[in-house]
């Protein structure tokens, strides 16, 4: 019988992430990135029993927005599908499960999102209640900016240590062939960047972004059998109050919880120390702080500290993003997808110009709702 | 079959409503949960996951299951959403399955609710299409599906009336479902007389527009007969998903079904469902699926729906009744409605059907329908895998 420590990604598949793919429809981009996934795997469609996509149908303009790629990902009449609607980090734990189950051997899960075809004001503001929240006009900058500033306020956290995550993600995107904004910027740069929703400033938020993502996981023979296992160690996800007043905006609860729980599957007991390189949801700069936080990689509100020390850095103890994150691209949906396929190209050493030295242990964190209502944390490794 | 057997241990739903204005989304899905917990004689801590699905444009809401937490219990629990039209209540109600046979949880919660009190369904169905070739000109549900019955009509020489013998049966049956929306008798006069809403279709062939919410709890073998004295095991599920431009969709005989019920009913090791299965709840949006769909789930011979239906073959007291809630042309809650398919046929097998129960259930299917003529099947039995 399978069991998790039997389960393993075994193919990864990413289109460049873009601002405006004006030539590639959703099926275009999810083709692209489950053929990608399949070379990548060495497999072929036949290898596949079952399918999982991952979108958001206000962000396509669609209902049923699955029914837009379920021929690019190969699915359709041949496979069992199913359609996840959130982050991918949570599709790919629903994909894990159903060959958990007994039922397949593998799973193929897709993501995409077409944000230069969306109205992110309108469509964020659609999170929010109806009756007394949407009147105030609250989308997702303006309450990352409530969050931020009750991140600042009660842990003593700066702007200018908010600024460092940006300038260390958009520097590491330079090593990254897939990245929207690569960029050498200062902390000065990031300040005097244009204020979005104060104490939100251009920099510190992530970009409108198109892209598609894939994974494929496999148990069993079929995992000992892949050309590049990466192993599932640990996952677990967990959801937090949905009114921004009855959390705490400071501190991220659902992502302890989760993040505990992982650990305790893939028996790490110091993150900081255990963990060799981390792929976290950087929508904006200050949430990358709290995550560390949430992650334990640090105290409740030594956020800022950990980024100071340079702990974080491509060089750190602990590199959080080389890939760049979000900051340097954000596909909602496949973001935490692709957080995933990051820290398994770097289990695999095979991310490239950013590679981190000797990775064992990785961790790929995504989120869902406003604020980081919701957390999903995986740990792969060899 | 999967690494754990697991079962429907607990269902609840509300009384469905053409308009539920007494509650907003999340109160009237608190209702089904509660319901569901009550019925299992669990609370929120006995659940360690919860998955809830609806259509996103119905409702106008994001991100639905995190606006959801209060109503579903997911507070500090693992919460995710699935949405794939129609067949969304049967994505949900599978899923929980996935999630407990995975071993990862002991106890899932499966939601599925809508309502579209609040929505203008056609126009949110239509966005489901193609934006340049198909939206314009042939998307929507009940245009579609009049193509559907005007083939079906030409190619077996049916009649109007053979489809509205089957409103009239479901519209009966949902009499003795209190939870159903429509509970009135209707003949087929009335049915034929009924205003036409795209030709053959009349209005009493086609389901209504429902308020409404649905509820299954999932549990492993450890728990499953502690919490239900006579659980419905999980037997088989299939799915089919085709992508087609409206275009290219082949309208006769529901190719999804047909691979659907094939699939399922060999998994389960049926050969004669007619015979081997004792009831079914069937995703019937409109009087002329439950010939033509039936065809395909090889009740009877292409054609020969007509006369399994007057025959009596599908009512209460038939050889396999079909819909004993009233279906779907009782009730749509649509993100609930194939929800609600697994969970009467779940009911059915636990016995705790009241006026609706059929005798001595063993076997029982349920099926969902949406999407661009999506086809999903369920099989549960009393008697573990």
């Amino acid at each position: 019988m399978t069991e998790i420590n039997d389960i393993a990604f075994v193919g990864v598949g990413q289109t460049k992430i873009e601002r405006n793919k004006l030539g590639d429809t959703f099926a275009d981009m999810v083709y692209e990135a489950t053929k990608k996934a399949l070379e990548d795997a060495g497999m072929t469609m036949d290898d596949i029993d079952n399918v999982i996509t991952t979108s958001n149908d206000f962000w396509d303009g669609r209902t049923i927005s699955t029914m837009a790629v379920n021929d690019a990902c190969g699915g359709g009449l041949a496979k069992n599908m199913s359609a996840v609607e959130g982050d991918g980090t949570f599709s790919s734990f629903y994909g894990m499960s159903r060959i958990l189950s007994g039922t397949y051997d593998t799973t193929l899960v897709v993501s995409h999102v077409k944000g230069s075809e969306s109205d992110n004001v309108y469509i964020t503001n659609a999170i929010f209640d109806p009756i007394y929240m949407r009147p105030i006009g609250l989308d997702s900058l303006n309450s990352s900016a409530l969050q931020m500033r009750r991140y600042m306020a009660k842990y003593g956290i700066t702007e200018e240590q908010c600024a460092k995550v940006s300038v260390k993600n958009h520097k590491n995107a330079l090593k990254n062939p897939y990245a929207q904004i690569a960029i050498d910027i200062s902390v000065d740069d990031v300040l005097n960047s244009k204020i979005i929703s104060d104490p939100l400033k251009l920099y510190d938020c992530s970009p409108v972004s198109d892209a598609a993502a894939a994974v494929i996981i496999a148990g069993g023979e079929k995992a000992k059998k892949a050309k590049k296992p990466v192993w599932v160690k640990g996952v677990s996800y967990t959801a937090d109050a949905y009114f921004l007043g009855d959390r705490d905006l400071a501190d991220a609860s659902a992502l302890d919880k989760a993040a505990l729980e992982a650990y305790g599957m893939a028996g790490i007991e110091d993150p900081l120390k255990e963990i060799d390189v981390a792929e976290v949801y950087d929508a904006f700069s200050y949430m990358e702080l709290m995550w560390y936080e949430g992650l334990a990689f640090c105290p409740p509100g030594g956020g800022g500290k950990l980024i100071d020390k340079g702990i974080t850095e491509m060089d750190g103890e602990l590199p959080v993003n080389p890939s760049g994150g979000l900051l340097s691209g954000h596909p909602v949906t496949p973001g935490g997808m692709i957080r995933l396929i990051e820290a398994i190209l770097q289990v695999r050493g095979d991310a490239g110009e950013h590679q981190i030295d000797g990775v064992k242990t990785a961790l790929a964190h995504g989120i869902n709702g406003a604020c980081g209502q919701s957390h999903c944390v995986w740990i792969v490794g060899r | 079959m999967g690494k754990k057997r697991t079962a429907i241990v607990a269902t609840g739903q509300t009384h469905h409503r053409s308009s539920r204005l007494d509650v907003n989304g999340i109160e009237m899905i608190n209702e089904a949960v509660d319901r569901c917990l009550e019925d299992g004689d669990l609370t929120i801590d006995d659940i360690d996951a919860i998955v809830i699905g609806n259509m996103d444009h119905f409702e106008g809401i994001n991100y639905v299951d995190m606006w959801s937490i209060d109503g579903i219990g997911g507070f500090m629990k693992p919460v995710f959403k699935l949405t794939t039209g129609g067949t969304t209540g049967s994505t949900v109600g599978q899923a929980g399955y996935y999630l407990t046979a995975s071993g990862m949880f002991d106890k899932v919660l499966a939601v599925g609710w809508e309502k579209n009190s609040e929505s203008d369904t056609t126009a949110a169905i239509t966005t489901a299409f193609d934006p340049i070739w198909d939206r314009l000109v042939f998307a929507g549900a009940i245009g579609g599906l009049a193509v559907e019955a005007m083939l079906y009509l030409d190619t077996y020489g049916a009649t109007e009336e053979d489809a509205a013998r089957v409103a009239v049966r479901d519209r009966k049956h949902a009499c003795n479902n209190p939870y159903a929306q429509l509970r009135k008798e209707i003949t087929v006069e009335d049915v034929m007389s009924s205003p036409m809403l795209s030709d053959p279709i009349k209005l009493l062939d086609v389901c209504p527009r429902t308020d409404g919410a649905c509820a299954v709890v999932y549990a492993t073998e450890e728990y499953a007969e502690k919490i239900c004295p006579k659980p419905a095991w999980f037997h088989a599920g299939a799915v089919k998903h085709p992508y087609n431009l409206l275009g290219d969709t082949d309208l006769v005989n529901l190719p999804s079904m047909q691979l659907a019920a094939k699939e399922a009913y060999q998994k389960a090791g049926i050969k004669e469902p007619l015979k081997e299965i004792d009831v079914m709840e069937l995703y019937l949006p409109y009087s002329y699926a439950g010939l033509s769909w039936i065809e395909a789930m090889d009740l009877c011979k292409p054609g020969g729906a007509p006369k399994l239906i007057a025959d009596g073959k599908t009512d209460m007291d038939g050889e396999l009744p079909i819909n004993p809630s009233g279906g779907v042309i009782a009730t749509n809650c649509i993100g609930a409605t194939a929800l609600l398919r697994m969970a009467e046929a779940a009911i059915q097998i636990m016995g705790k059907g009241g006026a609706r129960q059929v005798p001595d259930v063993k076997t029982a299917l349920a099926t969902g329908f949406g999407g661009c003529f999506w086809s999903d099947v369920t099989v549960f039995r009393s008697t573990k895998p």
